[in-house]
């Protein structure tokens, strides 16, 4: 088994509507049914992020995101799944639960 | 060339892609499947003219390379877990020889859509196909080293993203074996209508190698309709090549080739596979449409005695599948045939296609039908700025100067 991050693209963050809330939470039901979950969420906009450098003497944070850009992740899944067709079938599935695009990255394997 | 040289030679086409796949699926690593594979055959390249062709090449091939992978794994395990687990994989043997269906899963990994189209093509031709990286790097124009690290970077994605080394479900199949025959048409029409200004305008080493790797996936795929078509429609559009290009490098249009130049063998061949198609009673995809198509046209001795009706009727279609503003186009072709080139101008002026060089040639000869000089000749203009092919801008360039009042 592999896990895969599906990071949800938009360029607002919390705009899901009330019937994608739905749709998306019926998505997470039937993942978990399925034994593909691992874990899922919503993030707060980029402008409430904080970077922070703790590598040498006090740490230093900077207001802000890292990096500004247009798009950003506004959510993600982490799911499980034998090989990339499995994992491309869920995420079609979570991009259309969510009505977003999503980008789908595998973890570092062992 | 010496026995052992062609021996080797035809090996290396016969030979090839079940090596590769054998070890694909032994080692589950393209990249030591490739390594060894090329290992192996250099090995033959060394030890069979002193020793003399082995009995069963591909057997000898297959199991030299599996020793290579095991002796490197073996080296690599003593510093890295990973490869002793890739090791144990390999010593829980299944007889060796491959099972026919490696090579499929060798393809569809390399078509896989999760990949770029070029970098399809590329992995294609080389885990499948046995062509060389500076083989590819030549036949697309690329530099060696890019060409290069599209292969490496395409073999890393398959490894960290986990793309299966198998075929596709039941209910994917329909979708990979069309994205296996777009990679294939690809690099058929690559080679057929070379789309760069500085390559030779028809590439028979692609062609020929698309054909090869189309007959390989029917071999694997007897009951696929499409992968039929394909075939059928390569080996018809092939079989005009060599009247297709005049002495003096302008293509040919099809009206005007000498049809006496036409491949005879090829055009049978294609015609059988059609009549397959044909007899089966399942509808037609695009490809067995297409290749319907061009069974009409070779059909016919002269192209007075072409059956237009029967072209529309096809295209006619093909429309119901993919009504797409190409295919108008084309299907206006046969339009003016019968009911002349007025009518088919109507129904393309409108089409969508105006950075396509196709629909200002298709549009130049209608209005030159017409007798609207001023006109056509503005379309060829038009046309010529946007073709890439030395061939076919030296037909349009001709027939331009040949209009009234040039």
């Amino acid at each position: 088994m592999a896990q895969y991050l599906f990071s949800v693209l938009d360029d607002k963050s919390n705009s899901g509507t009330d019937e994608e809330m739905v749709a998306i939470h019926a998505f997470n039901k039937q993942l978990q049914a399925d034994g593909h979950w691992v874990f899922a969420g919503g993030l707060a906009s980029p402008a409430t992020a904080t970077v922070v450098d703790g590598r040498d003497g006090p740490p230093v944070f900077t207001d802000g995101p890292y990096l500004e850009s247009k798009e950003f992740m506004a959510g993600f899944w982490v799911i499980e799944a034998a090989d990339l067709d499995v994992a491309l079938r869920i995420a079609a599935g979570a991009s259309k639960a969510c009505n977003r695009r999503l980008e789908i990255r595998p973890f570092l394997g062992r | 060339m010496t026995d052992a040289g062609e021996a080797i030679a035809r090996a290396h086409r016969e030979e090839w892609a079940r090596v590769v796949a054998t070890l694909c699926r032994r080692f589950g690593d393209l990249d030591i499947a490739e390594e060894m594979a090329a290992e192996a055959f250099a090995t033959a390249v060394e030890r069979w003219p002193a020793d003399g062709v082995p009995p069963n090449p591909g057997g000898w091939l297959t199991t030299t390379a599996h020793r290579k992978a095991v002796d490197r794994l073996r080296r690599e395990a003593r510093r890295d877990d990973k490869h002793r687990e890739a090791l144990m994989l390999s010593d829980t043997a299944e007889p060796l020889g491959a099972i026919d269906d490696d090579r499929l899963r060798l393809i569809f990994t390399c078509c896989h859509p999760a990949l770029a189209i070029q970098t399809r093509v590329a992995l294609t031709l080389r885990m499948v196909g046995g062509l060389t990286v500076p083989e590819i790097a030549r036949a697309f124009l690329a530099q060696e080293p890019a060409m290069g690290r599209r292969i490496t970077r395409a073999k890393e994605k398959i490894k960290a993203a986990r793309i299966p080394y198998r075929v596709p479900a039941r209910e994917d199949l329909p979708e990979r074996v069309t994205g296996v025959l777009a990679v294939l048409f690809l690099i058929f029409n690559e080679g057929y209508l070379a789309s760069d200004p500085g390559r030779p305008a028809v590439r028979a080493d692609l062609t020929a190698e698309a054909i090869r790797l189309t007959r390989l996936v029917l071999a694997l795929m007897p009951a696929d309709g499409e992968v039929a078509g394909l075939l059928a429609l390569m080996l018809l559009t092939e079989a005009r090549r060599p009247a297709r290009v005049s002495a003096s490098g302008e293509l040919v249009a099809l009206g005007d080739q000498d049809r006496g130049a036409w491949d005879r063998e090829l055009i049978a061949e294609g015609h059988a596979l059609v009549r397959t198609r044909l007899a089966s009673g399942q509808a037609p995809g695009r490809y067995q449409i297409l290749a319907a198509v061009n069974a009409v046209h070779t059909d016919a001795p002269d192209v007075r005695d072409t059956d237009w009706s029967q072209v529309l009727a096809l295209y006619d279609q093909l429309i119901v599948l993919d009504p797409s503003p190409i295919v108008r186009l084309n299907r206006a072709i046969a339009v003016a045939e019968l009911d002349g080139p007025q009518v088919a101008l109507a129904q393309i002026d409108a089409l969508p296609l105006d950075g396509y060089h196709a629909f200002h040639a298709t549009r130049a000869d209608l209005l030159r039908r017409l007798g609207r000089s001023a006109q056509s000749r503005a379309a060829y203009d038009r046309a010529i700025e946007l073709t890439g092919n030395t061939a076919e801008l030296a037909c349009l360039r001709h027939r331009r100067d040949q209009l009234a009042g040039a």
